[in-house]
């Protein structure tokens, strides 16, 4: 089971009071991107086998959405942080490479 | 006027807990910002209650007043109420930007009290009722069952619940179930 805590509400609850939102951090270029740009926007995702960021709203809850960075294979969730944001915040980093030796952002892309 | 007529006309179950509809409550939704003058004003004098703190509800003379959302109040009064306490919020909102909708026939309200309400809360909720961790003034939106519901505890222990009228029976029915004379699990 899944437990996400809400940075917007500061609920913990499981995976059931929220509703995924898949990859975070997804960049839309423009304006004038090209059409490999623009099919990438919509389609191309990461799908890793291990560390990964994603949207979730707190769909039963507060209704906000926010940002997870989690394990896909061992379920880990390494924190939450705010959706208003480009790329994960130290904070968030630091907690993913003291669990994950060697990992850096932007690398595993 | 015409009478209000609540979800379910106060309808009522006894069985390991008390369960009631609420019959014709004043629910007026609050949004803007949490921290600005006119949200602390229009909710003082329509409750008399102070802001409350993330996920609590505070209780004033005349209602009370929850935590939804970071930009999101609601506001419990009478239902004639109501309909002044949006007439004031929206005159004291002003320029500024803020929202306030009078919700009283769009919700449901139950109260759920007796020595075995948390077990009966808890079989519905994914939330941890057990005494310590779920007192009085706290407020918290989950879901009960399949739908979402808001759940709170008053000062004496009994529980507060709103959902959507539309779900009111659903509401009502899972409450009676989880409540069937014999159902005690006894973990709380
Ligand atoms: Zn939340």
């Amino acid at each position: 089971m899944l437990i996400l805590t809400c940075p917007c509400c500061g609920v913990s609850a499981e995976e059931t009071e929220f509703a995924a939102g898949g990859e975070a951090h997804i960049t839309r270029f423009g304006p004038g991107a090209s059409d490999e740009e623009f099919r990438d926007y919509l389609f191309a995702r990461e799908n890793p086998k291990g560390v990964h960021f994603e949207r979730w709203r707190h769909a039963y809850g507060c209704g906000k959405w926010f940002h997870a960075a989690r394990c896909t294979v061992t379920l880990e969730v390494f924190g939450t942080y705010s959706a208003q944001t480009l790329e994960p915040p130290l904070a968030i980093r630091d907690a993913i490479a003291a669990r994950r030796p060697g990992w850096t952002w932007g690398a595993a892309e | 006027m015409s009478d209000p007529i609540s979800p379910l006309s106060g309808a009522r179950f006894d069985g390991i807990a008390h369960i009631e509809e609420a019959g014709p409550a004043g629910m007026i939704t609050l949004r803007g910002d949490l921290a600005s003058k006119p949200v602390k004003s229009i909710a003082a004098t329509v409750t008399g209650a102070k802001l409350p703190a993330q996920g609590q509800i505070v209780f004033g003379k005349t209602g009370a007043v929850a935590w939804m959302s970071p930009d999101e109040l609601m506001l419990f009064c009478a239902y004639e109420a109501a309909p002044a306490g949006v007439e004031l919020a929206t005159a004291s909102f002003g320029a500024a930007h803020g929202l306030a909708v009078d919700v009283s026939d769009a919700r449901a309200k139950f109260r759920i009290s007796g020595p075995a309400a948390r077990e009966v809360m808890g079989k519905i909720f994914p939330i941890d009722f057990a005494p310590g961790q779920f007192e009085p003034g706290r407020f918290r939106r989950s879901r009960m069952g399949q739908i979402a519901a808001a759940v709170w505890m008053e000062a004496d222990g009994s529980f507060g619940i709103i959902c959507f009228r539309s779900v009111a029976e659903y509401a009502f029915a899972l409450l009676n179930e989880s409540a069937l004379p014999g159902s005690a699990v006894g973990i709380y």
